[in-house]
């Protein structure tokens, strides 16, 4: 049953993905990563990641969306005025399958490693998420958090700069 | 039984359709879009593989990622405003100034 | 005591920068230049003397100040240091005596030129040249000088370089001068290395006069090393000193400011190759040769530049050609080993010369002023123009004659005394040579001939100026009028330091010859040097000199005041004759078509077969090579920006792979 579910929600997001790469209007490309990220989230929900599975949803599907159709109406790109591709397509085929083979490649005859933690699904369920990521957040990984905020900061400030008609 | 390895796999595959959506397409926003969808990719196999570690890194990083994706929205989609105003397109077959 | 030497050389330099750097933008003030320049260079003298007086009363005769380490290679050992003996003692004494007062003349000289602080500053800077050059206890000190007072006079020389002649002259002067550098640095590199077989490596002067000894019985291409090492010195000599066959820089060196002739191309500079013999007596004392070969050579351009002195209408050309004769003499002097004459001749001829190149400065000033308050363009240098100047500038005339008297070898006049030791040695000295005394004989003669002919073209006769700009000449300002008097005053009397034995009636002594023998003794008497014969001999002998010089006068008198016409009946009769005479035996001619032509010929090969074709080819070759490599390589910068992720995507595969496999 779950499997099903899985393959399910792979193959929509498979084929959203597919969408995104498509479609020849750029709204249509945002609404099938949008649909993409919904899958992403649900994912997660299985994964017991609830509390990254609604930032997946608050962040991306409704931050990082709504700045890309915000620029998309504001440059008024209904549609693409001339071809949809580059000149490189059979390349860039080519490429990209390079990419999914050696990928696949790992996946299959590599070996995930690394330390085993003790945060099982029981933990999760009893603890909490939120208090879980907000501990590993908060204590081991704040440095790395502090950056991020002034990353984010100076990323306000260049977007304003960037932006501004004239500087 | 679902295995991380179902999880990376599909990861891999949206991966690569990114990458195609980046090297093929030209407008500059679809290609913004399919790079988010790479990133997406790489954090679906961070939290796979935080949950069957049973470790909390994996999704601490994807915060970062997302935190990094953020500003990069804000700034890349700056950069195509400022561009457009500039050129009147965002087709990046425009973007060509590095050719003498 | 000595160690405040160096304070002598660095008061010119001080001049030359604060008017160098400050002159055109700062001071502006032609008086408060005039007046650094001037007044830092009596500075130096008063130093001068001072040393002067303390070394006449020290009975150590030779000092050294080391005031800083030059350079250390190997075993060369190089200082900046001086050396302080009587005959540097001498030259600093006659350089900045002299020069202070040709400082002093060209404030007036100079009034109103465009660049007056240049020209102060260049002044100063060839006296610290000249200093560096006399007082260097080394030969690379020495050759420092050598080489910035060739720059000065090269700069000098080219003043007026918006005039083209100006130029090409002071560019003539300069290649010919590198052409005898050439041959003073080999000679360097030859002693250098001759003393250094020998285990002392050393260009100081002391050192090397002392361990000279070392080198008699060496050889070199089949000749003794010092001979060649001399010849090579007396090549640089030669350039320096306008000597055959390097002498035809000096005439044209003219064209630069009348004070700079006096002072550069009269007085110090062109004597610098006399002092270096002098300096490095014992060396050219080891190698007879040497010594014939200077002293034929000195002979040799004493009577072709007085030749060619007979036919130039131009009164500063005639000066020149009479420096050129003048310094022959001195060559000669130091060929018969007569150093102290020599010298003594340097020092009189300094006084005279210059008091001789102020005086027709001074005419040539009040001519310009002349002409120019008429409006005329008349050359105002040539002497077809002049006559009857006696009356109209009384204090030039008089310094003038003085001096002429003094060059011709007057009895009592310095020139007398000097000349007549330099005619004495020739006849008499263990290295003299009957030959050389008659040719010198001959251009004493000549001297006072043409020197008069200029004295009465210029002062006697009719006045023959244009008619509108006669009454315009006056006499010059006293900033001109006083160095004139005071070298005049010099000329009459200097040569009384130097009284020969056979006429010392008073028995005062030679005490020029006293003073140098620290110097010159040595390397006499080690090799034998000295004129033997009596002294009824020596008087006879200068009685003939004082009557041919009576003679050379007279025969003058005759021709340009008597008999006005003489000259022109003369020219007329040998017309082949004088046109080689005024056209200077063609040698400038004759330099063209050997060296210069066939040198540009070479220029013009390497520059059209070599440099384009061969150079140029071999680097337009890469170019076009690396040009065409990258066109294929070009291919891959499109610009376009999705192609660049293309790649990048790949080596990302590529790399994968790597690690893939391995």
């Amino acid at each position: 049953m779950e499997l099903i579910f899985f393959y399910l929600i792979a193959i929509v997001a498979v084929a959203s993905g597919f969408l995104v790469i498509r479609c020849q209007s750029p709204v249509n490309s945002a609404l099938g990563l949008v649909n993409t990220f919904f899958c992403l989230a649900i994912f997660y929900v299985m994964l017991h990641a609830p509390f990254m599975a609604a930032i997946q949803i608050m962040v991306y599907a409704g931050a990082i969306m709504v700045l890309i159709i915000f620029v998309i109406m504001l440059l008024n790109l209904g549609t693409e005025a001339r071809k949809r591709y580059t000149t490189g397509v059979v390349w860039s085929a080519i490429a990209s399958l390079l990419v999914l083979f050696n990928v696949m490649y790992f996946i299959k005859r590599g070996r995930v490693t690394g330390a085993e933690g003790d945060i099982t699904s029981y933990t999760v369920e009893s603890v909490g998420h939120v208090e879980l990521i907000g501990k590993a957040l908060f204590t081991e990984y704040l440095l790395p958090f502090e950056i991020a905020s002034i990353l984010l900061l100076v990323a306000i400030v260049g977007a304003v700069v960037l932006a501004k008609k004239e500087v | 039984m679902i295995t991380v390895y179902h999880y990376m796999t599909v990861a891999a595959i949206l991966f690569a359709m990114g990458t195609y959506g980046v090297l093929t397409r030209r407008n500059a926003i679809v290609i913004f879009m399919c790079i988010e969808l790479m990133l997406n990719s790489v954090n679906l196999t961070f939290i796979a593989l935080s949950s069957h570690l049973q470790n909390m890194d994996g999704q601490v990083f994807v915060l970062f990622v997302m935190a990094v994706a953020a500003a990069e929205a804000g700034v890349g989609l700056a950069l195509m405003i400022a561009f457009y105003r500039n050129r009147d397109s965002i087709d990046v077959d425009d973007i060509n100034l590095m050719k003498l | 005591m000595y160690d405040k030497l160096w304070l002598i050389p660095f008061f010119p330099l001080l001049g030359a920068i604060i008017n160098g750097l400050l002159g055109k933008r700062f001071i502006k003030n032609e008086k408060v230049i005039g007046a650094i320049g001037t007044g830092m260079l009596f500075l130096s003298f008063l130093v001068s003397c001072k040393y002067f007086i303390q070394l006449l009363g020290d009975s150590v005769k030779s000092h050294q100040n080391v005031i800083a380490s030059w350079m250390s290679v190997g075993k060369l050992q190089v200082d900046w240091g001086f050396l302080l003996d009587p005959l540097s003692a001498l030259m600093i004494m006659v350089v900045t005596g002299v020069g202070t007062l040709i400082h002093l003349y060209s404030i007036g000289y100079m009034h109103g030129e465009e660049g007056f602080y240049r020209y102060f500053s260049y002044l100063n800077l060839f006296v610290f040249s000249m200093l560096m050059l006399v007082l260097g206890n080394n030969a690379l000190v020495m050759f420092v000088g050598w080489e910035g007072v060739g720059l000065c006079s090269y700069l000098l020389i080219g003043y007026y370089f918006e005039k083209k002649s100006a130029g090409d002259a002071a560019k003539k002067a300069f290649v010919m001068n590198r052409v005898g550098d050439f041959g003073f640095l080999l000679g360097l590199f030859t002693l250098f290395w001759a003393l250094g077989s020998h285990g002392v490596w050393t260009i100081n002067f002391v050192e090397i006069t002392e361990n000279a000894h070392l080198l008699s019985g060496d050889m070199i291409l089949g000749a003794s090393v010092t001979t060649v090492a001399t010849l090579c010195f007396f090549l640089g000599a030669t350039g320096k000193s306008a000597q055959l066959p390097l002498f035809t820089w000096l005439p044209d060196a003219m064209e630069g400011p009348t004070p700079v002739s006096a002072l550069i191309h009269a007085a110090t500079m062109v004597t610098a190759g006399v002092y270096m013999i002098g300096r490095m007596n014992i060396l050219f004392a080891m190698s007879p040769t040497t010594m014939f070969v200077v002293a034929l050579v000195g002979a040799l351009t004493a009577i072709f530049a007085a030749t060619i002195g007979f036919a130039q209408n131009d009164i500063k050309r005639v000066l020149a050609y009479s420096t050129v004769s003048q310094l022959g003499f001195m060559f000669v002097a130091m060929g018969v080993g007569a150093f102290t004459a020599g010298i003594f001749h340097l020092m009189t001829h300094a006084f005279f010369k210059a008091c001789l190149f102020l005086g027709s400065g001074s005419v040539i000033h009040a001519m310009h002023h002349a002409l120019h308050h008429a409006h005329l363009d008349d050359d105002a240098q040539d002497m077809r123009n002049m006559g009857g100047l006696r009356k109209k500038m009384p204090i030039t005339w008089a310094t003038f004659g003085i001096s002429c008297l003094a060059i011709s070898g007057l009895p009592f006049f310095s020139g007398f005394f000097s000349k007549d030791e330099i005619l004495w040695w020739a006849f008499a000295s263990t290295r003299g040579n009957k030959v050389i005394w008659v040719i010198v004989v001959v251009a004493a003669f000549m001297t006072a001939f043409y020197m008069f002919r200029c004295l009465y073209m210029t002062f006697y006769g009719e006045q023959k100026t244009n008619p509108k700009a006669k009454d315009h000449v006056h006499e010059s300002p006293w900033v001109i009028t006083l160095p004139l008097v005071v070298l005049a005053g010099l000329a009459t009397v200097g040569g009384l330091i130097g009284i020969p034995h056979a006429i010392d009636i008073a028995h005062v002594g030679n005490k020029l010859n006293a003073f140098l023998a620290p110097v010159f003794h040595h390397s006499q008497e080690l090799y034998k040097i000295e004129a033997h014969g009596s002294a009824s001999t020596e008087i006879i002998l200068m009685v003939f000199s004082v009557a041919i010089a009576l003679a050379g006068i007279g025969f003058a008198t005759v021709m340009y005041m008597k008999d006005p016409s003489l000259p022109g009946k003369f020219t007329a009769k040998f017309p082949t004759l004088h046109r080689v005479v005024f056209n200077k035996w063609y040698v400038d001619e004759i330099y063209d078509t050997l060296f210069v032509n066939s040198t540009k010929k070479l220029g013009i090969f390497c520059w059209k077969g070599f440099d384009v074709k061969v150079v140029d080819g071999i680097v337009n070759g890469i170019a076009k090579l690396v040009g065409a490599l990258s066109s294929v390589l070009r291919y891959t910068q499109s610009g376009l920006f999705t192609n660049y992720a293309l790649t990048m995507v790949l080596g990302t595969v590529v790399m994968l792979a790597i690690f893939i496999l391995n």
